[in-house]
């Protein structure tokens, strides 16, 4: 299979208005990730499944990824008067960064054996715009693992036939995979919890907790 | 597919909820207006005994014939993969055990490479062994269970299932003599296995290969020519090849329908380059491929096993780089897939170098094989549901995870 | 009656017993369970009616699909939220008397998934249960171990008096509610009648 930069090449020249972008994988010998906006999710998954070249037609994998918003802290020389004088100072910025859901996918071609090419979409936040292009018109594996990712993320796609809750019940109002997600507290805990299970456990014994 | 926008047809693609009856009458109306019959509406499960534990179908049928299948999951969802996010990477091991709680060795091994990718562990030679062996038992016994299973929605109420059993039995003495544990092995470690073989279990699983045939001599004629095995098989449940890769299906389903796709050719993962054995392929993509062509990756897994019981050589077990403690590996990311008896089982793996995996991600064979269930079905008589769900061949464990 | 009266009638080949340690006896040793399997012990369970186990020794091997034949649940792995309410509907359709094994970590307590969110911690919270089995899974062995506990459970039952088995009594309840499924977890969480949390008093 060709390298990914010149993947990239082709699919800008195919689709000028499409924005990719190598994401690199800091795992040595494991391979690196295109990632494209969600506009053109579709039209670079159709090349790929079509592309003489490529043929990836096997899509195996479809995974659901919750990136929370993050703090940056940034150093930027800023100028400012003091004492009459313009003096350059560093200040310290704090900006953050919005969290996303991210939706990653592993093709394999089965003519041609070649694989796994990984291609990622994100949403633009995670809480109101968080809908990306369905690729179950391309690819009927999609179905199922799509409806999971909606039911365990919250990512909506856009053209899915039957997108329903898969493994929850309707009615459910949580998306449980989120980081942020807070399961019912309901169960009790062993005599010795350590680590992140012992902040639970002091919240869900708050007397116990306040002596220590 | 049936259009179900008629404005009478009051029901909608939504579940019938847990608190209403299982079974519904919805009338069925003409373009016309006029009413022509009855649709009947099925609650299939999640408590029913073919559905090879709590997996449930929404049947629409029209007589006896399935109009809509709707499959609902859930009913077992464990969240592994969120349990696996709040601990560490050792700690998932026996959680992947209880996945498809038939075969934890190939659980065990898919998720040891996942793990082996993303942290460039290597696997000393004796290991890489072990784990074909174990691996290919597991294969032997899956199948051997699958056909019981098989033959019990047929109808046929023990005989088959009891043998199976029995040389299942056999296997899992053989793992419980090697981890300790009948069915929940947890067996193998990053860069290797947890303990090296007892005294004489090499010996014991070379007798179970030579006696094995045996017993599959005996299923072939007891089943394969069988008159109503062959009438209930036969033609049921067709699957085509550009359906097949087009909905992910992966494992025996996909080679029954002709595709040659095997992971242990494809990726040659571990040592399987060094055997020599071959893909069995289907024709027709019926339920009777599926079931011969276990039958005949079961005679492929002894011919793995015969020289890989004979080359064993001696040595280390784990990688000496290997970590059991603190083990964090780089920012990154791995994707792990190994050919499970059940079809592609991977692991995607995303870190993000603290010690537990940013994003453990499951890719289940038996979830993603069940996504042209309703394509099988439809048209096909009720009784023949139950058949095409056992020769796709699901455990639940894996299904909902 | 005089037992030396008994053990002479034995002699000349009479047996005579109460109509209780009949009534008992058969009742213990033909217990039928409900095919019912939710995870990996059943696998397990499956394996104890086979060659090797052979619960039919015990008169139990006779697995039922319908719960209005059963006289036995073995709840036979994790009780999920999502499934809970049918496992519940399942006890409330089996008929009197009936027991409920509870086979396996998860059945007990939720087990290894005890963090899960959809996971119940254990099916005690909404069913009465017999006979607990420990272990992840269980062995056949273990499972027929439960059996013959619950058959000395029920041998020993008093078909008159205070101590009189559910089924005899009309107080106790045959039914338990049903829960149903709420935004975020079941509605109710946990049966009150029947469970309460445990209070765990740590040492300073």
């Amino acid at each position: 299979m060709e390298t990914l930069p010149q993947l990239k090449t082709r699919l800008a020249a195919a689709f000028p208005k499409a924005r990719l972008e190598i994401v690199p994988n800091g795992s040595p010998g494991n391979p690196d990730s295109l990632w494209v906006d969600a506009a053109s999710g579709l039209k670079v998954a159709g090349f790929l499944k079509n592309d003489a070249a490529l043929q990836l037609d096997f899509l195996s994998n479809v995974t659901g990824l919750d990136w929370l918003d993050k703090t940056v802290t940034e150093k930027v020389r800023v100028k400012r008067e003091f004492k009459g004088q313009e003096i350059e100072v560093d200040e310290i910025l704090e900006k953050i960064v919005p969290g996303y859901l991210e939706v990653v996918y592993h093709f394999y071609s089965t003519p041609l054996r070649h694989g796994p090419l990984v291609l990622r979409m994100r949403t633009e936040n995670r809480t109101d715009r968080t809908h990306l292009p369905s690729l179950v018109p391309l690819y009927r594996s999609a179905e199922f693992q799509e409806r999971e990712i909606y039911d365990l993320y919250g990512v909506i796609f856009d053209g899915h036939p039957d997108l329903r809750r898969l493994l929850m019940w309707e009615g459910f109002a949580d998306h449980p995979m989120r980081k942020d997600y807070c399961e019912p507290d309901d169960y009790e805990y062993e005599p010795t919890p350590h680590g992140a299970l012992l902040e639970k456990a002091r919240r869900h014994y708050p007397r116990e907790a306040a002596h220590g | 597919m049936v259009d179900f926008a008629q404005p009478e047809n009051a029901f909608k693609p939504g579940l019938p909820g847990a608190a209403e009856p299982a079974c519904r009458v919805v009338p069925k109306y003409s373009d016309q207006g006029e009413r022509e019959g009855d649709w009947l509406e099925i609650s299939m499960g999640p408590q029913h005994p073919s559905t090879h534990g709590v997996f449930r179908m929404d049947l629409v049928l029209e007589g006896e014939t399935v109009i809509r299948l709707k499959p609902v999951f859930g009913y077992l969802h464990r969240n592994h993969e969120k349990i696996a996010e709040q601990t560490t990477y050792l700690s998932s091991m026996p959680y992947t055990d209880r996945l498809d709680y038939f075969c934890s060795m190939t659980n065990n091994w898919a998720y040891a490479l996942a793990v082996e990718k993303l942290a460039g562990l290597q696997v000393p030679e004796r290991a890489e062994y072990i784990r074909i062996i174990t691996a290919e038992l597991t294969r032997l016994q899956n199948h051997a269970c699958l056909m019981g299973f098989l033959m019990q929605d047929l109808g046929a109420m023990g005989t088959p299932l009891m043998y199976a059993f029995r040389e299942r039995e056999k296997i899992l003495d053989l793992f419980e003599a090697l981890s300790g544990a009948r069915m929940m092995c947890n067996y193998m470690r990053f860069g290797g296995c947890r303990i090296d073989l007892p005294p004489g279990w090499l010996e014991q699983t070379r007798r179970l290969v030579a006696d094995f045939p045996r017993f599959l001599d005996e299923f072939e004629a007891l089943l394969t020519g069988n008159e109503i095995v062959m009438a209930r098989l036969q033609g049921v449940g067709a699957l085509s090849r550009e359906l097949a890769i087009n909905a992910g299906i992966s494992g025996p389903m996909l080679r029954a329908s002709g595709v040659n796709y095997d992971i242990r050719k494809v990726d040659q993962y571990g040592i399987y380059n060094r055997f020599e054995f071959r893909v069995p392929l289907g024709a027709h993509g019926d339920c009777y491929d599926r079931f011969m062509l276990r039958l005949l990756e079961m005679r492929e897994s002894l011919r793995i096993l015969e020289p890989a019981l004979k080359d064993i050589p001696s040595g280390p077990i784990i990688d000496a780089r290997a970590k059991l403690r603190n083990f964090k590996p780089r920012p990154g990311e791995a994707y792990g897939r190994i050919e499970a008896p059940k079809g592609e089982l991977g692991f995607y793996l995303v870190s993000d170098g603290s010690a537990n995996p940013y994003r453990y991600r499951v890719r289940p064979p038996s979830l993603i094989n069940l996504t042209i269930l309703e394509d099988l079905c439809l048209g096909q008589k009720v009784a023949d549901v139950v058949i095409i769900l056992g020769s796709v061949d699901i455990v639940l464990g894996e299904v909902d995870r | 009656m005089d037992q030396a009266l008994i053990s002479e009638l034995k002699r000349q080949g009479v047996i005579t017993i109460g109509l209780e340690t009949l009534y008992n006896w058969g009742r213990s040793n033909s217990i039928w369970p409900l095919g019912f399997g939710l995870a990996c012990c059943a696998i397990e369970m499956i394996a104890a009616s086979m060659a090797r186990f052979d619960l039919a020794r015990f008169g139990a091997e006779v697995f039922r699909p319908s719960p209005r034949q059963a006289d036995l649940m073995i709840v036979a792995g994790t009780v999920t939220k999502k499934m809970a309410p049918q496992v519940v509907r399942l006890y409330n359709q089996m008929p009197e008397p009936k027991y409920v094994i509870a086979m396996g970590a998860c059945a007990i307590s939720g087990g290894p998934f005890k963090q899960g969110y959809n996971v119940l911690k254990g099916v005690d919270r909404f069913l009465p249960v017999d006979v607990h089995i420990p272990g992840c899974p269980p062995r056949p062995e273990a499972l027929i171990h439960a059996l013959m506990t619950l058959q000395r459970i029920i041998s020993g039952q008093k078909l008159t008096g205070p101590d009189r088995p559910r089924h005899l009594r009309t107080d106790a309840p045959a039914e338990y509610p049903v829960p149903t499924h709420g935004a975020h977890d079941l509605e109710p969480a946990r049966n009150s009648s029947l469970w309460r949390p445990l209070k765990i008093t740590r040492e300073a």
